[in-house]
C-alpha cells in the first residue's frame, strides 16, 4: 500500500501540476481581493486607463487566438477539405475553452457577473459596438459549445443525444464563421470612436478589418502551435489518423497563413497610404510599427512560404509561435501601448502586479482544463464506438 | 517631410494616387509571391 501511495504521489506532485496549482491559489487570493476590495485594489486602471491588461490581453489577445475554431471548422465543412478534419475537434476545444475564458476575464473587468445577462435582458445598447461585440461572443460560445459537446457526450456514451448534435454540426459552422466575422472586425472596430486617443499609425477607418484578418492568422497559426505542443505531451492518446495527419495539417495551415500574412501586410501598408502617416515612420512609434509589420507580418509570411515550399515542418512550427507572439504584440500594441499615446508619462498606464498575475491564471485555468479535457475525451482519437465522428 | 493639403480633395487626390500605385504593386508581388509559395508543389 505505501509503495502504491508513494507511485501516486510522485504521479501527481509533478512540475507541472505544482506550479499551475500555486498560480491557481494565488489567482483565487486577488480574485477574492478584486471583488471583496474592488479594481483600486489589484489594478492600475484609472478614468484616463479604464480599459487596462484584462481588455488588452485577455479579452483581445483571446479572441483572437481563438479563432482557429472557426478558420478550422469552416476549410473542413464549408470548403471540404476533410484533410484537415483531424485539426477540428483540438481546434474547436482550444476555441471553446478560449472564448469560456474570456468571458471569465470580462467579470473580472465589469464586476458584477450576475448582471452579464443584463444587455440581453434588462436593456439592449443597439448603437453601441460594444453591445454587439457581446452579444456575438454570447452566441458564439454557445456555437462552440455545442460543436465541442459530441466528444464528452462520446466519452459519456449518450449516443442518441450526441447524433442529435451532430446533426447540427454543418448550420454551426456557418453560424460560427457568421458570428466570428462580426465580432472579431467589432473588437478593431471599438477603437474607431477614439481616432485622437490612438496613434495614427494604427489608427485607421480599417481597423475592422485589420482586426477580423489578423483573427484567421492567429487562427492558423494557434492550430499549428497548439498542434506541435499536442504531439509533444499528448502524442501517445493520438490514434493513426491524427498521426498521419500532422503533416498535411501543418503544411496546409501553413500554406493557408502565408497567404493570409501576405494579404495582411499589403491592407497594413493600404491603411498607411489612405491616411498618408509616412512621416510618422521616422518617430519611436514609427520603429514599433516598422517592427510589427516587417519582423510580425511580412517576416512570418515569407518564412511560411519557406517551410511550405521546403516542406520543412520546424520551420513552419517556430513561424507559427511567433506569429503568435505577433498577433499578441498587435492587440496589445493597439489597446495599450499605442492607446492614450498623447498622455504624459506619469498618466499613462502599465499593469499592476496582480492584473499580470490574474491574466496568468487565467491562462494556467485554461491550460489544465485542456489537459482534463484532452486525456479524457476523443479529441486526439475518435472514439471506436463512433467511427463516424465528425 | 509632411505634406501640408489645404482642401480634402487635394488630400484623397495624393493619398488616392499612392494608394493605386502600391495596390498595382501589390497585386504584380502577390502573382510572384504564389508562384514562389507553389513552386515546388506536385
Amino acid at each position: 500500500m505505501p509503495a502504491i501511495a508513494a507511485e501516486d504521489a510522485k504521479r501527481f506532485f509533478t512540475l507541472f501540476n505544482i506550479v499551475s496549482a500555486t498560480i491557481i491559489i494565488v489567482g483565487i487570493v486577488i480574485t477574492i481581493l478584486r471583488f471583496t476590495k474592488g479594481l483600486g485594489a489589484v489594478t492600475h486602471l484609472s478614468d484616463d486607463n479604464p480599459w487596462g491588461l484584462w481588455i488588452g490581453f485577455d479579452l483581445l489577445v483571446g479572441v483572437a487566438l481563438a479563432a482557429g475554431g472557426y478558420v478550422t471548422s469552416a476549410a473542413v465543412y464549408l470548403f471540404g477539405m476533410k484533410k484537415y478534419h483531424s485539426a477540428v475537434r483540438p481546434a474547436v476545444l482550444t476555441g471553446f475553452l478560449g472564448y469560456a475564458l474570456v468571458v471569465l476575464a470580462l467579470n473580472y473587468d465589469v464586476g458584477r457577473p450576475w448582471r452579464l445577462p443584463y444587455p440581453f435582458i434588462m436593456q439592449q445598447g443597439t448603437t453601441s459596438v460594444l453591445f454587439e461585440v457581446g452579444a456575438c461572443v454570447a452566441l458564439y460560445l454557445t456555437v462552440l459549445f455545442l460543436e465541442f459537446v459530441p466528444a464528452p457526450l462520446e466519452w459519456l456514451g449518450l449516443k442518441r443525444v450526441r447524433q442529435l448534435v451532430v446533426k447540427l454540426t454543418l448550420a454551426l459552422t456557418v453560424l460560427g464563421v457568421l458570428l466570428s466575422t462580426l465580432h472579431q472586425s467589432s473588437l478593431g472596430a471599438l477603437f474607431l470612436l477614439a481616432p485622437s486617443k490612438l496613434h495614427p499609425l494604427w489608427y485607421s477607418p480599417y481597423l475592422p478589418v485589420f482586426f477580423f484578418v489578423s483573427s484567421i492568422v492567429a487562427g492558423l497559426s494557434m492550430v499549428i502551435f497548439e498542434s506541435t505542443l499536442s504531439h509533444r505531451y499528448f502524442g501517445h492518446k493520438m490514434d493513426a489518423t491524427h498521426l498521419s495527419e500532422k503533416e498535411s495539417v501543418t503544411l496546409g495551415f501553413g500554406k493557408a497563413a502565408s497567404l493570409v500574412l501576405a494579404g495582411y501586410f499589403i491592407i497594413k501598408i493600404m491603411g498607411l497610404a489612405a491616411g498618408n502617416n509616412w512621416h510618422f515612420l521616422g518617430t519611436a512609434y514609427g520603429y514599433w510599427f516598422l517592427l510589427e509589420v516587417a519582423g510580425f507580418i511580412a517576416l512570418p509570411s515569407f518564412l511560411y512560404a519557406v517551410g511550405v515550399r521546403n516542406k520543412d515542418l520546424a520551420l513552419i512550427k517556430w513561424t507559427a509561435a511567433w506569429t503568435v507572439i505577433g498577433i499578441i504584440l498587435n492587440r496589445l500594441t493597439v489597446s495599450l501601448i499605442a492607446f492614450n499615446w498623447q498622455l504624459p508619462s506619469p498618466r499613462r498606464y502599465f499593469p499592476h502586479l496582480m492584473e499580470i498575475a490574474i491574466s496568468i491564471f487565467i491562462v494556467t485555468l485554461g491550460i489544465v482544463v485542456f489537459r482534463f479535457i484532452v486525456t479524457r475525451m476523443p479529441i486526439l482519437y475518435e472514439h471506436p464506438a463512433y467511427k463516424d465522428a465528425k | 517631410m509632411e505634406t501640408i493639403f489645404f482642401t480634402y480633395q487635394d488630400f484623397y487626390t495624393h493619398t488616392k494616387g499612392v494608394s493605386y500605385v502600391l495596390i498595382v504593386a501589390a497585386l504584380v508581388g502577390m502573382a510572384f509571391f504564389w508562384s514562389f509559395l507553389s513552386g515546388k508543389d506536385d
